[in-house]
């Protein structure tokens, strides 16, 4: 008796797993090449929204945790964030482990990826007012040339962090980590960001290739470099960088330019540079994936997120370039002046996105894989 | 019959959570997807953990031996520091005892990560430790720099692992006849003679637990040399986690797993060899 129910139990299982592999192959481009729209879906609802809950994922930091509560207050509608800290940890949580999500915060090359296998949710726009706030700089994005899927939410460059009493000589420019003469001499005092397309890519571009490259020898000669490199860098970290860069924990470190803001704001020895041989410019923005189930509640929030009150107290509390126009106005001065908020001429200039690279990016985490692998000797 | 009963609960338990998993851990292992989303049977995961090279280096293998050095060095750390607490506090009397047991698992009730990441501002540079070394050497330059260093790392996981060694050898410790130790007294052994061929011989199965659950964590963990060593230490759970995590190549990730799973096997049939030999020496010399 016993054997038969452990064999029913574990047919059971076993036929439970099949399915899982039948999933799998939704991971590849192909396998819903004629998938169409999947839009639309999640319209039924609607009349019972005070029982809605939307599920946002969303960056560390990245809004002010007080418009959930307003938000609650207007509409009845909790909305409940977790937090990912790459855009692979985020694809790979929806995608692979298919966890459900109604809005997602990804950055523009993930949004163009997320677009092209059909799992995202066309915005209805008429749902959507204050996308009329919008800064000019987001009327096109290349990322979603017809305007369809992305709300703009951040954007910002990424560049170096650098402590002037420790850092001399400083240029704007990637030498300051790449190059030995300028580089070697503050071997042990250096944070390269641990994410594969921002560390390769800022060598990439330091090596005058695109960094959006799909050759894969200019991909090793970035590789390379970054092990090449290992000896003067102190760690690879992520948004620890910045903690770390208040306390005098290094003289440079990679960062975004709202998180240098923010370790300027709490320490007056730092200064941010934005490279002259070129950085990625990204763009944040609020998307719905496909699977929701409450489409309408998501766009009443991606609404209520691009409304300007809300807007300017989410970039107070975050620090990132905000993409509404109108709360920009309503912004202080002195940060509008700043280049590290809001960068203008030849510092917007340098900034370049970031584009899919389609089945060439798995290279990317290979090759920065195996920097991490190297580099600790 | 009914005492059968009773155990059902645990065998399904088991079942979904450790038979399932295994056979579909062994599943992606031994296969590979392609482009194109055709799943084949291969053992190209195996050779690429073996002979992948960039720049004249086996990567992953060079991977591997970090990964054993680290987890042999912090178990030998964990035994040459965990024996003795075990020891001294077989010899303390009762309520000693409880408050030594209570300091040592009292840790334990935080959560991993964060007794991880505390480490971070104890040990960095303008941290704890070297802000009050600077200030009593009256020097303006940290005076223990290790973090983000193998120092970190091995630092991180004797500190998380050393309750594992201790209890184990501690129990093992407790449980002995202390009527044996005399009875090597009684016959003309001194203190350090008792020691060595009573004590730390009936000690042996605690001190084999003890290297099973700290050596293979050792190997295993991913947080520690991601927290302490500024992903500069990528151990053999980073390969897993970032296969996972990152690349979302499960076939890879689960071959990596599979080789872990065999080491472990492997060095728990070695151990069990020791275990046993013990017994038997106890057993003729009782």
């Amino acid at each position: 008796m016993k054997k038969v129910i452990l064999a029913a139990i574990l047919l059971a299982a076993i036929i439970g797993f099949a399915g899982c592999g039948n999933n799998d192959d939704d991971v590849t481009p192909h396998a819903n090449i004629d998938g169409g729209d999947t839009a639309t879906q999640g319209n039924e609802g609607g009349s019972d929204a005070a029982a809605v809950t939307l599920h946002a994922f969303n960056w560390g930091w990245f809004h002010d945790p007080a418009i959930e509560q307003i938000f609650y207050e207007e509409t009845g509608i909790r909305v409940l964030f977790e937090f990912y800290p790459t855009n692979q940890e985020m694809y790979n949580r929806i995608v692979m482990q298919g966890a459900e999500f109604d809005i997602l915060f990804p950055s523009d090359y993930m949004i163009e990826r997320l677009i092209l296998e059909n799992r995202l949710a066309p915005i209805n726009w008429d749902n959507v007012p204050n996308r009329a706030h919008l800064h000019h700089y987001f009327d096109h994005l290349d990322f979603d040339p017809q305007g369809r899927y992305a709300a703009p939410y951040k954007w910002g460059l990424f560049g170096i962090l650098y402590n002037r009493t420790m850092v001399s000589d400083m240029q704007e420019s990637w030498n300051m980590l790449f190059h030995e003469d300028y580089a070697a001499p503050h071997a042990g005092n250096i944070y390269m960001y641990a994410s594969a397309r921002d560390s390769l890519g800022s060598a990439l571009r330091w090596l005058g290739y695109s960094h959006n490259t799909t050759d894969l020898r200019e991909l090793h000669a970035a590789r390379d470099l970054l092990i090449h490199q290992g000896p003067w860098v102190r760690a690879y970290l992520g948004d620890e960088i910045r903690d770390s860069m208040i306390a005098g924990g290094a003289a440079m470190a990679q960062i975004f330019s709202g998180c240098a803001f923010f370790a300027m704001s709490e320490n007056a020895d730092l200064n941010f540079v934005v490279p002259r041989e070129g950085t990625q410019l990204f763009i944040d923005a609020m998307v719905i994936p496909a699977t929701t189930r409450h489409q309408a509640e998501a766009e009443m929030f991606i609404n209520f997120m691009l409304r300007p009150d809300i807007a300017l107290m989410n970039a107070e509390w975050v620090m990132y370039s905000t993409t509404n126009a109108t709360a920009l106005e309503m912004l202080p001065q002195e940060w509008r002046d700043m280049q590290v908020f809001w960068p203008t001429g030849e510092n917007y200039e340098r900034g370049y996105s970031f584009r899919d690279l389609g089945a060439f990016r798995n290279e990317f985490y290979t090759a920065y894989n195996l920097v991490l692998m190297m580099v600790g000797g | 019959m009914i005492k059968r009963a009773f155990a059902y609960p645990y065998i399904i338990w088991m079942v979904i959570f450790i038979v399932v998993p295994l056979i579909l851990v062994g599943y992606y292992a031994i296969t590979v997807t392609d482009f194109y989303g055709y799943t084949t049977f291969s053992m190209a995961n195996f050779r690429r953990f073996f002979t992948e090279q960039v720049m004249g280096n086996r990567v992953f293998v060079s991977v591997a031996t970090r990964s054993l050095r680290l987890a042999l060095q912090s178990t030998l750390l964990c035994f040459a520091i965990g024996y003795p607490v075990a020891y001294i506090m077989t010899r303390k009397e009762y309520s000693e005892k409880s408050v030594l047991i209570f300091l040592l698992l009292a840790p334990m009730w935080m959560n991993f990560l964060v007794r991880t990441y505390a480490w971070l501002t104890i040990l960095e540079r303008n941290g704890l430790i070297n802000n009050v070394l600077m200030r009593l050497m009256n020097r303006d330059t940290p005076v223990i720099d290790i973090l983000y260093t193998d120092a970190a790392v091995l630092l991180g996981m004797v500190y998380n692992f050393l309750p594992f060694m201790i209890l184990p050898i501690y129990t093992s410790l407790k449980k002995m006849d202390p009527r044996l130790i005399e009875a090597a007294q009684d016959l003309g052994a001194g203190g350090f003679n008792t020691f060595l061929r009573v004590v730390f011989p009936l000690s042996i199965p605690g001190v084999v637990s003890g290297i099973t659950m700290v050596f293979m964590p050792g190997a295993a963990t991913f947080v520690i040399s991601n927290l302490l060593g500024g992903r500069q230490f990528f151990l053999l759970g980073n390969v897993v986690e970032s296969s996972f995590i990152q690349q979302g190549d499960w076939h890879f990730g689960s071959a990596v797993a599979v080789l872990m799973m065999l080491m472990m096997v492997a060095s728990m049939v070695v151990l069990s060899f020791f275990d046993k030999g013990e017994n038997q020496g106890r057993s003729a010399m009782i």
